[in-house]
């Protein structure tokens, strides 16, 4: 779906300072080299089936399906993979494309920590070094994932400057890397700046829904009526939405992070209520004010605290292949409970958002209708934030 | 021909940067003035970005101080229009793509030559993506200003062909170098950029003293003062500007 230049309709490009051009470029080189050389996908695919646990369950939640009395549901369990998240996909495979250039060293922006984890997991196992970008707010949020960070030998740097969040993290890790290009490889964790990582992030997470393609299609002998996914930056719902693209029957619907209302400013919803920019090296949504100024955007969940969107997602909307629905806090954290009561299964505040939606959704479906919902992660990590938000003072 | 020309017919030149509106609008009107007494051949006035990636925590500080302070893209305008009453050397733009972008390219590079900026420089906009800007900015008669690294070999050749107005040659960052190694590769990179172009190159390096400054001068056509400045304008404040006059008149002195 990528053009030549990275783009995605308007979307995307490389609007990156000239000092990471060739850095870019040389990425770029690598894995087209390594995309299709047999070796290097056997080598991931041990790596994601041995280590990380794939393939992924696709569960059939039937308490759930009852209980919402319209569309079957089932959770692509993403959130079983080794580390809890999707975010071990992409990783792996990055890393794994960084040893065979020959860097060192690792460095990643994380928000809900999900990814910083997922690189301090692979950069331990290949023996490399590691740094994580994380937001001084969000090393508070999501403290118990720094120390798993620390835990397996990374270095984790919290962010002050700007609004201390995910889009600090990112901007730091783009500086570090200015500085340092030669041993070190920027492992950026969705499917976003600058061509060529939205292509790559893509590609290492299309993964999810090649799976649940196959599955779907043993369990049900079709494809379903719907996919739903969580959207930040857009990795694991571009992810769960790659290899249905070319299904025109089957609805894609990305569910954005509102905080407290797409009608207020806290919120992190992109699509709906960002406009075209520039940022970050990419051309796509972005939540900012009448003279460009980014957002200091706002979501319960770390993970989705972006004023950005991937562009191949601000592409899907373009053409309307892709729906953006807005989900606010207290529907995610509404979600959130109900999934752990009904099914027992503590879906990440992320992944929550989505679960949202389908509560919605689903009962004005049809019963032979069919809804997967991407749970991209779980979540042990957001118990002690969203005890607080319910007003009990738990501490880890 | 480019009024930036102007700037490098006064021996070797001296650039200043200055961030619009850090304290205040009035204060930068002032230290631009400062700046242009004392010697400045061409200030680069810095549009305030809410997220400048392409540079450190002291330029970042100096953008949100001034968009704390209500700086927008229209009272920059503003602020240089009252300027061109009486500051007379060429003047560019440093800001981000988005800022340009989300007031309208066009609008925004217009606004420039009715103003009298000569020239833009948008560091998030790298060769490969100029077209964004470059048409416009032809058609408006105001420079796209190019930028080379130290680390952009192999790349040299095809910006420096098609450089405008001046070549920004970035000498900082691209992993640690002594002063020495710096001016070996800024060297070689000069070398190159000179059998591609004859356009005048100026360099930003944060030199720790004048004679630094006249080296790095030596081995191009002029410096550009960047975050020297900004950190002089951040411990001064409103006092700042009787500062930078005196930093830009010592080292216009050490270069020219």
């Amino acid at each position: 779906m990528t053009n030549e230049n990275g783009r995605f309709g308007i979307h995307g490009g490389q609007y990156v300072p000239e000092i990471l051009m060739n850095a870019v470029n040389e990425l770029e080189e690598a894995y087209n080299h390594f995309k299709n050389d047999p070796d290097f996908n056997a080598e991931l695919n041990t790596l994601l089936n041995e280590y990380a646990g794939r393939p992924s369950r696709l569960y059939y939640a039937e308490k759930m399906t009852k209980d919402l009395g319209g569309a079957k549901i089932y959770l692509k369990r993403e959130d079983l993979n080794h580390t809890g998240a999707h975010k071990i996909n992409n990783v792996l495979g990055q890393a794994l494309l960084a040893k065979k250039m020959g860097k060192t060293r690792l460095i990643a922006e994380t928000g809900a920590g999900q990814h910083g984890v997922a690189s301090a997991t692979a950069a331990a196992l290949m023996g490399m070094e590691c740094v994580v970008f994380m937001g001084e707010e969000d090393t508070i949020r999501q403290a118990l994932n720094v120390y798993r960070m620390r835990l397996m030998g990374a270095t984790v740097v919290p962010v002050t400057s700007g609004t201390a969040t995910l889009k600090d993290a990112v901007s730091e890790a783009m500086r570090e890397w200015t500085n340092r290009i030669e041993d070190t490889h920027y492992c950026l964790g969705s499917v976003m700046g600058p061509h060529p990582f939205p292509t790559i992030v893509r590609d290492f997470q299309a993964v999810i829904s090649k799976e649940i393609k196959q599955q779907i299609l043993e369990k049900e002998g079709r494809l379903p009526d719907a996919v739903l996914a969580c959207v930040g930056g857009g990795s694991n719902a571009i992810g769960a939405f790659y290899h249905f693209i070319e299904d025109e029957g089957v609805r894609l619907i990305g569910c954005e992070a509102a905080g407290r209302g797409i009608d207020t400013f806290e919120t992190a919803a992109t699509v709906n209520t960002g406009k075209l920019g520039i940022f970050h090296g990419m051309k796509s949504y972005f939540c900012q004010d009448e003279y460009g100024q980014i957002a200091p955007v706002y979501s319960i969940s770390a993970g989705l605290d972006y004023p950005g969107v991937g562009p191949e997602h601000a592409y899907l909307h373009d053409i309307g292949r892709a729906e953006y629905v807005p989900v606010t806090d207290e529907e995610a954290v509404c979600a959130f409970e109900y999934l752990a009561k009904t099914e027992g299964i503590i879906p990440a505040i992320e992944s929550a958002h989505a679960v949202a939606h389908a509560m919605k959704l689903a009962p004005t479906m049809g019963k032979d209708q069919i809804i997967v919902i991407n749970l991209s992660g779980r979540g042990d990590k957001d118990c002690a934030a969203i005890a607080r938000y319910r007003g009990e003072d738990i501490h880890e | 021909m480019s009024k930036i020309r102007n700037a490098f017919t006064n021996g070797k030149a001296f650039l200043s940067f200055l961030t619009c509106g850090d304290p205040d609008l009035e204060t930068t009107a002032a230290a631009v003035r400062a700046a242009a007494a004392n010697g400045a051949d061409l200030i680069e006035l810095g549009i305030p970005f809410s997220d400048p990636t392409a540079e450190g925590p002291v330029m970042q500080e100096a953008s949100l101080r001034a968009l704390k302070n209500g700086v927008t893209t229209d009272r920059v305008f503003d602020f240089v229009r009252e300027l061109r009453t009486d500051v007379t050397i060429p003047l560019v733009f440093m800001t981000y793509a988005n800022v340009v972008f989300s007031y309208g390219a066009e609008r925004f590079i217009a606004a420039c030559h009715e103003t009298g900026i000569d020239g833009l420089i948008v560091p998030d906009l790298p060769f490969e993506e100029k077209d964004e800007f470059l048409p416009l900015c032809h058609k408006y008669d105001v420079d796209l200003i190019s930028d080379v690294t130290l680390n952009s070999a192999g790349r040299v050749p095809m910006i420096a062909k098609e450089a405008e107005g001046f070549l920004y040659v970035m000498a900082n960052g691209g992993g640690k170098r002594t002063f020495e190694e710096t001016c070996t590769v800024l060297a070689e990179t000069m070398k190159t950029v000179r059998e591609y172009t004859d356009i005048p190159c100026a360099v930003e390096y944060d030199y720790t003293s004048p004679e630094q400054a006249e080296t790095i001068a030596g081995l191009a056509d002029g410096v550009i003062a960047a975050s020297a400045l900004v950190h002089l304008t951040a411990g001064q404040g409103s006092a700042a500007p009787a500062s930078v006059g005196e930093y830009v008149r010592i080292h216009k002195n050490a270069v020219k």
